[in-house]
């Protein structure tokens, strides 16, 4: 089961970092976004050859209104 | 206060009056950045992303903090398009983070969303107050300033402490007035100035000012730029503090390079008793 911010996805192992980011609707070229995956940065550069294990965890973090 | 018994001139913290009493004010250098304006804003707290752009455009603030936060699916990046129409440089934080671990981490994960190496480190130790957490910044900011980040920490306003943070390679430190939200304004501001002197690196008011004295007073103090975030976008009027604070840190910055004069117990008249006329 891959985990995507806290929850459990449909995302079938193997399936790339950039198809699961499409499925949550965020666009690849969308300024200020990061995702780590099992507590490591995946570069930009990756994200479309980057294949998720089965047991991934992967956190997309955005810009948020802070202090 | 303090600055009656600084041992350094006024002119420690830049140069003097000359360049400083421009409408715009004297330029600052911070983490290799020119900046005009010496008010950073905090982009949290505003109860609209419009709030929030009046507010920048109205305190003039070149620098504006960010965090980062998990995406809702869907999610699009309108704070990052409002603040790239304000023209601001962003300064993302590591709010919420509370180990060196987590912090580094959350440091990286900015750099590539922002593709910025300045990080606002931040790594909390207390829940009650939002103290940083002293051993824990300075691992996350030895590691930090390996990575090439331009680290400038969240800190006490412990000089012992500001001046290990700089001796680490830290680009600037932003000592704390009073706790995070608080509105206590600068609760120790002999110890601001103590850390002033304590190192060499631009001093970022940070956390505590609570309206637009407290912002004049760290400037007065000799802080190189104020840090408000609450103070603006929780006041009644967000617009108007923000204008506010613009003014006070302006008025501040001129009151420092000014050099005032020491705080005496007695009078000392302004006008001279030669020439007074006998009246009996």
């Amino acid at each position: 089961m891959i985990i995507v911010n806290g929850k459990e996805s449909e995302l079938p192992a193997g399936e790339t970092l950039a198809a699961a980011l499409e499925r949550l609707e965020i666009p690849l070229e969308g300024r200020g976004i990061a995702v780590a995956v099992d507590g490591e940065v995946v570069p930009r550069a990756q994200w479309p050859s980057f294949a998720l294990s089965e047991h991934a965890r992967v956190e997309v973090l955005g810009a948020m209104q802070g202090g | 206060m303090a600055d009656a018994i600084s041992k350094r001139s006024p002119g420690a913290a830049g140069a003097l009056a000359h360049n400083g009493a421009g409408p715009a004010g004297d330029p600052l250098t911070l983490a290799g950045r020119t900046l005009h304006s010496r008010l950073i804003m905090g982009s949290g707290g505003f109860a609209s992303l419009t709030l929030l752009a009046e507010a920048i455009a109205a305190g003039g603030s070149e620098v504006v903090t960010v965090a980062l936060r998990r995406i809702e699916p869907g999610a699009r990046g309108s704070l990052i398009d409002v603040l790239a129409e304000a023209g601001v440089e962003l300064l993302p934080n590591t709010a919420g983070c509370h180990t060196a671990r987590d912090a580094v981490l959350t440091a990286r994960l900015a750099r590539e969303a922002f593709a910025s190496d300045w990080i606002k480190l931040e790594v909390i130790g207390d829940e009650d107050t939002l103290l940083p957490d002293a051993p824990e910044l300075l691992r996350a900011a030895e590691e930090l300033i390996d990575e090439g980040f331009l680290v400038l920490p969240y800190t006490t306003d412990d000089p012992v402490l500001a001046r290990r943070l700089v001796d680490l390679g830290c680009a600037a430190v932003m000592p704390l007035g009073a706790p995070i939200g608080s509105g206590m304004g600068i609760r120790n501001p002999y110890n601001i100035a103590l850390l002033r002197e304590a190192v060499e690196v631009p001093v970022v008011l940070d956390a505590g000012i609570g309206t637009a004295s407290d912002a004049a007073l760290a400037m007065e103090l000799g802080c190189d730029a104020v840090m408000v975030a609450s103070a603006i976008s929780r006041a009644q009027d967000p617009v108007r503090m923000a204008a506010a604070m613009r003014a006070a840190v302006h008025a501040g910055r001129l009151a420092r390079t000014a050099g005032r004069i020491p705080r005496r117990l007695y009078a000392s008249p302004s006008t001279q008793d030669e020439g007074l006329p006998d009246l009996r």
